[in-house]
C-alpha cells in the first residue's frame, strides 16, 4: 500500500465518521431532540395551542439559558459539572433582596442587584474553588455537598438577617424573609419586557426579545473568553492538567478563576431567572435549579470535562421543551400530570449517564 | 487428537479489515513446536492486529471478525475470547502492563488460579471458599520466574518494582500455565535495560528448549536475530519477507520492514567544542522522582553541543530534565547563561527559554483530546505570547498563524495525519513524538531537553526524529539534552555522552567511545 492508498483510507474514515450521525450528535441529545420533536407533533393532535407552546419554551429558554451557561467555564476547567451552583445562586439571591432592601426599584433595580452581588459571588467562588482545589478528583461530589450546606445555612440566615423592607419579610413578626418575594415593581420583567414582541398579548405572551439579547451578550463573552490566552489556558488544563503544569501553567490559579467565573455567571442567572419568573425563591428553592441545570447541559451534548456554547443552547432549549410540553400532552393524552416524573427521570437519568461516560485522560 | 505431522500453529490467508480499511491481508505463518518466530514491522504493519486475531480479542470480534483460518496441531480453532485462548494454550503478554499494584509478585503470577488448601468453611460450601496456600504461591512463582532465569523477589510488591521487573512478572505469569504452548511477547524489550533484555533473550531460548513456541514482537533487531529461528517482516497488511534468521541481517530486515533503504545512520560527525561556554551548569542535583531519583548531579554543558545522557532504568537520567524543569521536586543550584534557574517552577524554565520533551509523550506531552493546532501552538502562546492578535478590547488565538505554524511543522517533520485539525490522540506513536518535538520547537528554545525521543517507535520515525533534532541543532545553534535509555541512538547523534549510574554522573565520553567503556560507566555506581 503506498501513500496514496493511505491517504484514500484516512479519507474514508473520515468520510463516515462525518456520516455516522449519532455518534456526532450523540445518543442521548438524539432521543431527547426525537422525543421533542414526537411532543411537537402531538401537541397539535391532543388539542393544546402550539403557538402558545413553542412561547412558553421560548420563555423558559430565557429564563434559564444563564444558569446554564454557569455550567461552562468549571467544565472547561476539568472541575466537572457544577453541582455547586446553589452557592451562586445564593450570591445572586443576596444581590436581589439587597438591592429591594435598599430601596432600588424598576427595571434598573436588576443591574444594581447584579453589582450588590458580584462580591459575594467572588468571595463565595473564592473559597469554593480554594476547597476544590483540595479534593482534586472528587469535584462532583464534594460540590454537591457544598451546595446543600450552602442552603442550608442560608434557609437560617435568611430568618435572622435584619431585612425590613415590608415587601420582602413575614407580614406578622416584621423579621425574617418570606419564601417567595413578588417582584412586580422591581426587577421583575427586567430584561423580558425590554423591546418585548407580542405573540399572543390575549394570553400574555410575549417574545422576551430583552432577555435573549442579554443571553447572547453573556455567551458571546464566555466564548470570545474561550477564544483568549487565558480561556485557552483554561481549556488546556481541564483536558490534561500535566500538559498545562509543564506548559508552566498555574493550574490551580485556572481552576480557581473557572469556579469564580462559574459562581458569578449563577448570580446572574438566577436573576435572570427570577425576572422572568417574577417572583424570587428563597430557603430550599436553589435546591431545586441543580439537577435541571446540569442536565440541560449534558443533554446539550456536552461531556464532563468538555462544553461549548452550543451545547448550553441547544441543551437547554431541549430540556425546557420537555419539560413545558410533556405535561401538556400526558396529561390530555391519560388524564394525569406526569409531568414532574418525566422531569426527574430525565434530569436524573442525564446526569448518571454523563458520568458512566466520563473518560480519565490519557486512555484511549 | 493431537496430530503429530501438524505444525503447533497455522494461520492461513488471514484477512482483516477495520471498516473498509484494510490492515491485513493474505497472511499465511506456520510455527513449529519449540520455534521461536520473529514479527518485526513498522508501527501500524498489522502486527498487533495479527495477534489480537490469534488471541480472540473482543477488538477484533466487535469490528466485524476476520477472513481465513487459524489451526492449531491441525484443528481449526476460532476463539471467541481471550479465555478460549488461555485454555487452549496460548499466553500472551501484552505491551501494557496488567497487573495488580498492591500485590506481590508471586500473587500476581498466580492470580485466579492460586494452589488452595480446603478448610471448615470450604468444605461446607465449597471450593470457592478454599483458603489460599501461600507457601505453594510462592513456590509455584519461584519455578515460573526461575523458568526464564533472572532473579525476582516473589514477596515484592507490583507497585514498588522498576519497570523490567513488572515485564518478567508478566512473563512469568505466562510460564506458570502449565498448558501453555505458545507464547506471544508483544514488544516485551522495549522497556526493559539491556542487561534485562538479554536476560529475557535467555529465557526465551530456555522456553524453547522445553517446547514453548514463542512469537516474538519487537522494534530491536539484533534480539530477533539472536534468538530466533524464523524471521517474519510485515509491512503494511502484507508479510514481505519470511526466512530463516540465519539468512538475514539487521540491514536487509530494516530494508524490507520499510521498503526502503535506511542509511546504517553512521556515527554522527562528533565534534569537539573546546572553546564553548558553558551553558548550563548543574551542582548537588537531587531530584524526587519515582524510581528514577537523582542524587547528587554535577554537570557542566556546553553550548551549541548535543549532550547524551545514557545509562541504565531506573539510575536517574530521566530525573535529570524532569527535576530541573520543575516536574518533580528538586534541590540543589542550576545556572543558566550565568543566572540561577529557580527550580520547581516550570514557568521559570520555559522563561528563561529552555524547553522539555517529556519521555510520557501521553500523560504529559500531549493534549490527547484536542487539535494539534493546539498542541503545537499552545506552549508558546502562553508564555511567548505568539499566535494572538488584538481584536479590540479582546486578544484572540490568531487561529491563521496557528494553523500555518502546524502545517509548517507537519510538513517539516513529515507528520502522518488527516490535517492539522486533527486530535493527537489519533495518531500513531511515532507521529505523536514528532508533534511534541513540534510543540518544543515551536517555542524555539535556547536549549532542549529531549526525553527518551525513540521509546516506542519504529525505525522510519526514529531517524526521522534524531535527524529533526541534529538539525534543530545545527541550524539554530540551540543546545540539546538527548536522555535515552539506547546507547546506539546516543552515540548516533550526540557529541558527548554522559553516562548516569546510581543516580550521580559516571562519566562523561566523546560519542566516538566504545561500547564497552559506556558499559562500564553504566554498571560502575549502581543501586
Amino acid at each position: 500500500m503506498d501513500k496514496t492508498d493511505m491517504e484514500k483510507t484516512l479519507e474514508n474514515r473520515d468520510l463516515m465518521e462525518r456520516f455516522s450521525f449519532a455518534s456526532r450528535f450523540g445518543l442521548p441529545r438524539t432521543i431527547i431532540a426525537g422525543f421533542v420533536l414526537l411532543l411537537f407533533i402531538m401537541a397539535p393532535i391532543v388539542g393544546a395551542d402550539l403557538t402558545m407552546q413553542v412561547g412558553n419554551v421560548i420563555n423558559r429558554f430565557s429564563w434559564n439559558a444563564v444558569l446554564v451557561l454557569a455550567m461552562v467555564p468549571m467544565i472547561h476547567s476539568g472541575c466537572s459539572l457544577n453541582f455547586g451552583i446553589p452557592l451562586g445562586i445564593i450570591a445572586g439571591l443576596l444581590g436581589g433582596t439587597l438591592a429591594i432592601q435598599l430601596g432600588a426599584t424598576g427595571p434598573v433595580s436588576f443591574f444594581i442587584a447584579i453589582l450588590l452581588a458580584t462580591p459575594f459571588a467572588l468571595l463565595l467562588g473564592g473559597g469554593y474553588g480554594w476547597l476544590l482545589n483540595r479534593i482534586k478528583g472528587g469535584e462532583m461530589m464534594i460540590a454537591t455537598y457544598v451546595g446543600l450546606a450552602s442552603i442550608a445555612f442560608m434557609c437560617m440566615m435568611w430568618l435572622l438577617l435584619p431585612y425590613t423592607s415590608p415587601t420582602m419579610v413575614w407580614g406578622l413578626s416584621g423579621k425574617g424573609l418570606r419564601t417567595t418575594i413578588s417582584l412586580d415593581g422591581f426587577y421583575g420583567g427586567a430584561l423580558a419586557n425590554f423591546l418585548a414582541i407580542p405573540i399572543d398579548p390575549a394570553n400574555g405572551l410575549y417574545f422576551p426579545t430583552g432577555a435573549i439579547l442579554f443571553f447572547a451578550l453573556l455567551a458571546f463573552g464566555m466564548w470570545a473568553f474561550l477564544h483568549t490566552k487565558t480561556g485557552t489556558a483554561m481549556t488546556a488544563v481541564g483536558s490534561n492538567p500535566l500538559f498545562a503544569r509543564a506548559s508552566g501553567i498555574n493550574v490551580d490559579k485556572m481552576r480557581l478563576l473557572s469556579v469564580i467565573m462559574s459562581t458569578w455567571l449563577g448570580a446572574v442567572g438566577i436573576l435572570v431567572y427570577q425576572q422572568g419568573f417574577g417572583f424570587m425563591q428563597l430557603y430550599m428553592a436553589p435546591n431545586n435549579m441543580t439537577l435541571p441545570t446540569v442536565a440541560a447541559i449534558l443533554i446539550g451534548g456536552a461531556a464532563v470535562n468538555k462544553a461549548t456554547i452550543p451545547h448550553v443552547i441547544i441543551g437547554t432549549i431541549l430540556y425546557q421543551s420537555v419539560v413545558t410540553l410533556t405535561p401538556t400532552v400526558m396529561t390530555a393524552m391519560i388524564h394525569m400530570d406526569v409531568s414532574e416524573v418525566v422531569r426527574i427521570i430525565i434530569s436524573n437519568g442525564m446526569i448518571v449517564y454523563a458520568l458512566t461516560r466520563k473518560v480519565k485522560g490519557g486512555s484511549r | 487428537m493431537e496430530n503429530n505431522n501438524a505444525p503447533l500453529l497455522e494461520m492461513r490467508n488471514i484477512k482483516k479489515d477495520f471498516f473498509g480499511n484494510q490492515v491485513l491481508s493474505d497472511i499465511n505463518i506456520t510455527l513449529g513446536p519449540g520455534e521461536v518466530l520473529g514479527l518485526v514491522g513498522e508501527n501500524g504493519a498489522g502486527k498487533s492486529t495479527l495477534m489480537k486475531i490469534l488471541f480472540g480479542m473482543d477488538v477484533i470480534r466487535e469490528t466485524g471478525g476476520y477472513e481465513g483460518e487459524i489451526r492449531l496441531n491441525g484443528q481449526v480453532v476460532k476463539f471467541a475470547t481471550p479465555f478460549e485462548a488461555l485454555a487452549a494454550g496460548i499466553g500472551m503478554v501484552h505491551q501494557e502492563f496488567s497487573l495488580i499494584p498492591g500485590f506481590t509478585a508471586a500473587e500476581n503470577i498466580l492470580l485466579n488460579r492460586e494452589p488452595t488448601k480446603p478448610n471448615i468453611v470450604s468444605q461446607v460450601f465449597g471450593p470457592r471458599l478454599d483458603t489460599l496456600d501461600y507457601k505453594a504461591i510462592s513456590q509455584r512463582a519461584d519455578q515460573a520466574i526461575d523458568k526464564m532465569g533472572v532473579k525476582i523477589s516473589g514477596d515484592m510488591v507490583i507497585s514498588d518494582m522498576p519497570v523490567g521487573h513488572k515485564q518478567f512478572t508478566e512473563i512469568a505469569r505466562e510460564l506458570s500455565k502449565d498448558q501453555l504452548k505458545l507464547l506471544i511477547l508483544d514488544e516485551p524489550t522495549a522497556v526493559l535495560t539491556e542487561k534485562e533484555a538479554e536476560a529475557l533473550l535467555t529465557s526465551i531460548r530456555n522456553m524453547s528448549a522445553q517446547g514453548i513456541s514463542v512469537i516474538f514482537i519487537t522494534h530491536r533487531l539484533h534480539e530477533i536475530l539472536s534468538v530466533c529461528n524464523t524471521v517474519v517482516v510485515m509491512r503494511d497488511g502484507y508479510v514481505v519477507k519470511e526466512a530463516p534468521a540465519k539468512e538475514l541481517d539487521v540491514q536487509e530486515i530494516t530494508r524490507w520492514m520499510v521498503g526502503r533503504n535506511v542509511e546504517s545512520a553512521a556515527a554522527a560527525e562528533v565534534r569537539e567544542l573546546p572553546d564553548a561556554k558553558t551553558i548550563m551548569s548543574i551542582r548537588k542535583l537531587w531530584v524526587d522522582m519515582p524510581g528514577e531519583t537523582v542524587r547528587n548531579i554535577d554537570l557542566d554543558i556546553k553550548e551549541g553541543e548535543i549532550l547524551g545522557i545514557g545509562g541504565l532504568a531506573g539510575q536517574g537520567k530521566l530525573g535529570i530534565p524532569n527535576g530541573i524543569m520543575g516536574l518533580y521536586e528538586a534541590g540543589g543550584t542550576v545556572e543558566f547563561e550565568g543566572k540561577p534557574i529557580p527550580l520547581n517552577s516550570p514557568r521559570k524554565c520555559l522563561d528563561a527559554s529552555l524547553a522539555f520533551v517529556s519521555e510520557d509523550r501521553r500523560g504529559v506531552g500531549l493534549l490527547l483530546d484536542e487539535s494539534l493546532e493546539w498542541n503545537v501552538a499552545f506552549g508558546a502562546m502562553q508564555i511567548q505570547n505568539k499566535f494572538l492578535k488584538k481584536f479590540g478590547l479582546f486578544t484572540w488565538r490568531d487561529e491563521r498563524a496557528i494553523r500555518a505554524v502546524t502545517d509548517k511543522y507537519i510538513d517539516e517533520l513529515k507528520i502522518k495525519c488527516t490535517g492539522s485539525r486533527q486530535k493527537a490522540k489519533e495518531l500513531s506513536g511515532g507521529n505523536q513524538q514528532k508533534v511534541c518535538l513540534a510543540k518544543a520547537f515551536a517555542l524555539q528554545p535556547k536549549f532542549l531537553f529531549v526525553s527518551e525521543p525513540t521509546r516506542g517507535i519504529d525505525v522510519g520515525a526514529k531517524a526521522l526524529v534524531l535527524e529533526a533534532l541534529k538539525r534543530f541543532n545545527r541550524e539554530f545553534g540551540v543546545t540539546v539534552v538527548v536522555i535515552s535509555s539506547e546507547l546506539e541512538e546516543l552515540r548516533q547523534c550526540c557529541d558527548r555522552i554522559a553516562i548516569v549510574s546510581g543516580g550521580r554522573v559516571a562519566g562523561i565520553l566523546p560519542a566516538t567511545e566504545s561500547s564497552e567503556a559506556f558499559g562500564t560507566l553504566m554498571v560502575s555506581q549502581v543501586v
